[in-house]
C-alpha cells in the first residue's frame, strides 16, 4: 500500500454565470492513494466548510461512470490522466505527491459555466429532443422478436449507444464541436431497423439544433475519440456526415 | 382510517383485463385539459411522464439533476425480468408471480406481483421498439440470461449497462414529448412539498436548484417516482444525490410509508476501504452465473491472507469452502440476494473473511476461465472487471474478487394501493419509491421490470380513472394553500441556513449511516433497535443546533441540498427503527436475530405479521400511528423459504 500523500490544487473558482472567474490554490494534504479524485475533493470541501468558505461546487452523482454528470476538465484534459474512465473513477494513486493539479470545467461557448466546476449541459438534452427517438406511443407494438438483428449490428449500435453524455468530447475538442456524442446519438439509431423510418428526418433535426446551440465544426483532429470516457469511435461521425449529406442530397421528400 | 388496496374481485389471471374495463376513461379531447406532474425521471418517471404525454395530458416533469438521462435508474447493471419464454426453458407469467412473491418472503400483495409478471412481456417489446440494444444471439434474436432466485433464465440484458439503455430508451420517448411540447422538463428542480385542496394533491413546491427560487406548480394529479431511500445507510450503491425528500414530504402531508425497514443489502459489492469512502460499488448479480463465491475454511487460513502471507490462487482446493453451494446444492451461487448476504456475513462473523479489513468473501472466476476461455468472460463481463480493476487495483482475471454485501435498494415506500395511489387523493407513487412488488426482498433484475411496467402499462390506466372522475377544470395557483406549503419551504430553508455550527452535515450523516448498518442492517435485535432509536434522536437534536450550512438561498448551493436531505433522513431513520422493532419476526431482508430456523435461516411469524405495515405521520416528535393491511394469499401456499 502506498503513502498518503500531499498536493497542490489549482481550482477554478467562480461565483456565477455573470462573473469571471479565476484560479484559486488549495493544499490538499494526507490524501489517500485509494480515494477516488471526487472524494480527494469531498474532503477538501469539508475543510473548506468548517472555515467557513464556500465549497468547490461540481456535478457528480452515480460515481460509478454511468451517469455522466461529472465533468472536470484536470491537467489540461478531461476526466484526467488515464483513458476510458470518467473523473469519479479516477483514483488518486494515479497521482504523485507534492503534485500540482489544475481543474477546471468544460471550456465550450454551449456549456455555459453554472458555478465553479458545474456547466449547463442542457444544449445536449435539447439536441436530443430536437430528433433523437423512434415515434412510437406506448403499448401497440410488435413482439420483440419479430425484429430479428443480426448480432453484428446489434453489437454495432451497442458501440455508439454507450455515450453518456458527458461532453467529454466537447471539452476536448479545440473548436468545442459536438460531432461525437450526436455522431453516436444518430448512429445507434440509423443502425437499427427500428431508426430506419425517420432515419434522414432525424439526422438533419439533430444536426440544425446542435449547429443552433453554438458547437463548433468539427476538423477531424480526433481529440474527441482520444478523451471519451467510454471510448467511442469517430467513424460514428463519418456514418453521420454520410446519413446527413445523403439526406441532403437524395433523400429530401423522406426527411 | 381503514387501507383499501382495491384489488379487484375474481380470479387473479383476470383481475387486471377486468379492472382495466371497469375503470373510468377521460375522451381524448378532455385530455389536453388535464396536467399531470411527474417528479423524478429515473424509469418509472420518464416512462410515466411519456406514455401520458402520448395519451394527450399536458405533463410537467422534474428532476433533480442537470438532465433526466442521469437518473440513478441509469446504473442498473444486470439486467430486466420478463416472462416471455424465448428459452423454452419451462417460464410463464404464473411462474414469474411465483418466484417474485415467494423472492420476496411472502409479504407482498398477490394482485399487484400478478399484474407485474403479466405486463413484464409488454415491456421488452416497448423498449426494443424504441431501439434499445438488447443483448442477441447470432440469429438475431434475444438473448437471455439466469439471475438469483429462479431457476429459468428470462433476464434480458444489455451489456453490464442494462439500466443506461433501458433509460434512454424511456428518456428519449420524454424527448419525443419534450419536442411535441406536450411535456414540459424542469431540471435541476428539487421537489420540496406537496400542496393539498380538501385533501388532494393539487400541486408542488420546487426549489429552482440554480437561482434558488421556490416555485409552485399546479396539477391534477401528482406522480411521485423518486426512487428509494438507501442513502440513509450513508454508504450505499445509490448515487450520491438520491435521497427520500419527496417521499418524506408526501408522508408529513398524509401519504403513509409502508415497511419501512424492508431494505435490501445486495450481496456483491466491492467492500469498504476507509473512511474517505463517499460511495459503494455494485458487482452485478450477473457475474454470480460463472462466479464462485467461497472463502477459506478455516480462520487460521483467513488470518494468513488477511496478514498477505499467503495468495487466495494458494489455498488448494480442499481448503476452500463455496459456502452457498454446499449449503444451497439446488441454487447454488443463485441464490436470492438476502440469503446470500447472510451468509457472506456470517463466514465474517466466524473470522473467516478475506482482505485486509477481514470484511470480505471471494467470488471468484478461475473456473470459469478455464471452462470458457478469458475472451468469453470478458465479453460478458468485461465492463465489470474494468471497474474493479479501477477501483481496488486488482486483476480479477488473475485474483478472485473481494466483494462484501452494501446496502442497494429499499422494498419499503410510500403505501399505494392496487392503483398506485397513495393515502393522499390525487397523489401516486411509482417504481422504488412504493412499497408494493417486492416484500421483503427483491430479486435481481425485478427493479428495472417493476419501474417500468408501473410507468409504461398501469399509470397510463389507472390514473385517468381518478382524472374522469374529478373533472377537468383548472387548479388555481391563487388558491392560499400554494401560499402556505409555499412559506413553509422558504421557513425549512431559512432554517437549515442558520445553522452555523461547528460540524458538517456529512459527518452527521456518515454518524447516521453508522447507526443504521450497526443496529437497522443485515441482523436486528430488539435491545439494538431500542439502542439506535436514542441515538438517532441525539444526533438530530445535535443536528439543528451544531451542523454547518453554508451559503445563502438565491443561489446553487449544494450545501443546502445536501443539508435539506440528510435532514429527511434523520427523521425517516427512527421511523425505520420503529418498524422493525414492531416486526418481531424475520423475513428476506429483515432479519431479527431472535427469529430464525435452527440452520440460520429467516423464520416467519405468518400468524402475526402477514401484513404491510403502514405508518401515519402524526406530528414532529410524535410517536407514528401503525396501519396494517393483511397480505392474503389465495393462490399461493405460504411455505418456509427453501433454496435447498
Amino acid at each position: 500500500m502506498s503513502k498518503n500523500m500531499n498536493l497542490t490544487l489549482k481550482v477554478w473558482r467562480q461565483k456565477n454565470s455573470d462573473t469571471k472567474g479565476k484560479f484559486v490554490t488549495y493544499q490538499a494534504d494526507h490524501v489517500s492513494p485509494d480515494m477516488s479524485f471526487l472524494e480527494m475533493l469531498d474532503v477538501v470541501n469539508e475543510d473548506l466548510t468548517r472555515k467557513g468558505d464556500d465549497p468547490i461546487h461540481f456535478d457528480h452523482d452515480c460515481r460509478e461512470g454511468i451517469c455522466g454528470s461529472c465533468s472536470l476538465h484536470i491537467n489540461g484534459r478531461p476526466h484526467g490522466p488515464k483513458q476510458g474512465i470518467t473523473t469519479c473513477q479516477l483514483h488518486m494513486r494515479s497521482f504523485n505527491n507534492n503534485d500540482t493539479v489544475v481543474i477546471e470545467p468544460w471550456r465550450a461557448e454551449a456549456f455555459p459555466v453554472i458555478k465553479d466546476l458545474a456547466v449547463d449541459r442542457g444544449a445536449f438534452d435539447r439536441i436530443q429532443a430536437a430528433g433523437g427517438f423512434v415515434s412510437v406511443n406506448t403499448g401497440g407494438v410488435p413482439d420483440a422478436n419479430a425484429i430479428a438483428i443480426p448480432k453484428v449490428i446489434a453489437d454495432e449500435a451497442f458501440n455508439s449507444a454507450t455515450c453518456i453524455g458527458c461532453g467529454a468530447c466537447v471539452a476536448a475538442c479545440k473548436n468545442a464541436s459536438a460531432m461525437l456524442f450526436v455522431s453516436a446519438k444518430v448512429s445507434q439509431l440509423a443502425l437499427l431497423p427500428q431508426g430506419q423510418p425517420e432515419r434522414y428526418r432525424r439526422v438533419q433535426a439533430m444536426v440544425a439544433q446542435m449547429d443552433a446551440e453554438g458547437f463548433g465544426s468539427c476538423t477531424n483532429t480526433g481529440a474527441c475519440e482520444a478523451e471519451c470516457p467510454k471510448e467511442i469511435s469517430i467513424t460514428n461521425i463519418a456514418r453521420m456526415n454520410r446519413d446527413y449529406f445523403t439526406a441532403k442530397l437524395i433523400k429530401q421528400e423522406e426527411a | 382510517m381503514k387501507l383499501d388496496s382495491k384489488i379487484p374481485e375474481g380470479p387473479l389471471a383476470e383481475k387486471w383485463s377486468k379492472h382495466k374495463f371497469n375503470l373510468k376513461l377521460v375522451n381524448p379531447a378532455n385530455k389536453r385539459k388535464y396536467t399531470v406532474i411527474v417528479v423524478g425521471t429515473g424509469l418509472a418517471g420518464s416512462s410515466a411522464a411519456a406514455s401520458l404525454a402520448a395519451l394527450g395530458y399536458n405533463v410537467k416533469a422534474f428532476c433533480y439533476q442537470d438532465s433526466p438521462r442521469r437518473a440513478h435508474s441509469i446504473a442498473a447493471q444486470g439486467g430486466i425480468n420478463a416472462a416471455k419464454n424465448y428459452q423454452n426453458d419451462g417460464d410463464s407469467v404464473h411462474r414469474l408471480f411465483y418466484d417474485t412473491i415467494k423472492g420476496g418472503d411472502y409479504r407482498s400483495r398477490e394482485a399487484n406481483v400478478y399484474r407485474l409478471a403479466e405486463v413484464s412481456v409488454n415491456i421488452i417489446d416497448q423498449c426494443v421498439a424504441q431501439g434499445v440494444p438488447f443483448a442477441r444471439e447470432y440469429g438475431g434474436l434475444l438473448d437471455n440470461r439466469s439471475f438469483g432466485g429462479s431457476q429459468v433464465s428470462r433476464t434480458f440484458y444489455a451489456r453490464g449497462q442494462t439500466g443506461q439503455q433501458l433509460l434512454l430508451g424511456a428518456y428519449s420517448a420524454l424527448n419525443r414529448q419534450i419536442n411535441l411540447g406536450k411535456v414540459k422538463m424542469f431540471t435541476r428542480h428539487e421537489m420540496m412539498d406537496i400542496v393539498k385542496i380538501e385533501g388532494e394533491a393539487k400541486g408542488i413546491v420546487t426549489r429552482d436548484l440554480i437561482t434558488g427560487e421556490i416555485e409552485t406548480h399546479a396539477a391534477h394529479a401528482v406522480l411521485l417516482c423518486t426512487g428509494g431511500y438507501g442513502n440513509v445507510f450513508y454508504l450505499s450503491t445509490n448515487a450520491m444525490g438520491c435521497n427520500v425528500t419527496a417521499a418524506w414530504k408526501a408522508h408529513k402531508r398524509g401519504a403513509f410509508f409502508a415497511n419501512p425497514c424492508f431494505t435490501q443489502i445486495h450481496p456483491t459489492c466491492i467492500p469498504v476501504t476507509g473512511d474517505h469512502q463517499s460511495k459503494l460499488t455494485l458487482m452485478s448479480e450477473s457475474l454470480r452465473n460463472d462466479g464462485r463465491v467461497w472463502a477459506p475454511k478455516t480462520a487460521e487460513s483467513a488470518q494468513k491472507l488477511r496478514n498477505g502471507e499467503i495468495k487466495a490462487t494458494d489455498l488448494k482446493e480442499e481448503d476452500r469452502d463455496y459456502f452457498l453451494e454446499r449449503k444451497y446444492p439446488a441454487f447454488g451461487n443463485l441464490v436470492p440476494r438476502d440469503v446470500a448476504s447472510r451468509n457472506a456475513k456470517e463466514i465474517v462473523d466466524e473470522g473467516r473473511g478475506v482482505g485486509s479489513s477481514g470484511i470480505a468473501v471471494y467470488l471468484d472466476f478461475a473456473e470459469s476461465i478455464q471452462r470458457l476461455g478469458e475472451d468469453a468472460v470478458r465479453a460478458r463481463y468485461g465492463n465489470l472487471f474494468d471497474m474493479y480493476q479501477q477501483i481496488t487495483d486488482e486483476n480479477p482475471y488473475k485474483q478472485p474478487m473481494r466483494i462484501y454485501p452494501a446496502v442497494h435498494y429499499t422494498m419499503g415506500g410510500l403505501w399505494v394501493d392496487y392503483n398506485l395511489q397513495t393515502t393522499v387523493k390525487g397523489l401516486y407513487c411509482l417504481g422504488e419509491a412504493n412499497f408494493s412488488d417486492h416484500g421483503a426482498n427483491r430479486l435481481g433484475a425485478s427493479a428495472l421490470m417493476q419501474g417500468l411496467a408501473d410507468g409504461y402499462f398501469v399509470i397510463p390506466y389507472t390514473l385517468g380513472d381518478y382524472l374522469a372522475t374529478i373533472g377537468p377544470d383548472a387548479v388555481d395557483l391563487k388558491n392560499p394553500a400554494f401560499e402556505e406549503a409555499k412559506k413553509n419551504v422558504i421557513d425549512r430553508v431559512n432554517q437549515l441556513l442558520s445553522l452555523k455550527g461547528t460540524k458538517t452535515v456529512t459527518e452527521y450523516h456518515r454518524e447516521l449511516g453508522h447507526i443504521m448498518w450497526e443496529y437497522c442492517g443485515m441482523a436486528r435485535d430488539k435491545e439494538g433497535l431500542i439502542k439506535a432509536k436514542n441515538m438517532i434522536r441525539e444526533l438530530r437534536e445535535d443536528f439543528w443546533k451544531n451542523a454547518r450550512v453554508s451559503g445563502i438561498s438565491n443561489e446553487f448551493n449544494q450545501s443546502l441540498e445536501n443539508a435539506g436531505r440528510v435532514a429527511d433522513f434523520l427523521e425517516l431513520g427512527e421511523l425505520m427503527i420503529d418498524d422493525a422493532l414492531d416486526r418481531e419476526e424475520s423475513c428476506g431482508g429483515h432479519f431479527r436475530l431472535e427469529s430464525q430456523t435452527e440452520e440460520g435461516e429467516a423464520l416467519r411469524d405468518d400468524k402475526n405479521y402477514a401484513y404491510a405495515a403502514a405508518w401515519e405521520y402524526k406530528g414532529d416528535n410524535q410517536p407514528e400511528v401503525l396501519h396494517k393491511e393483511e397480505m392474503v394469499f389465495e393462490n399461493i401456499k405460504l411455505s418456509q423459504r427453501s433454496y435447498k
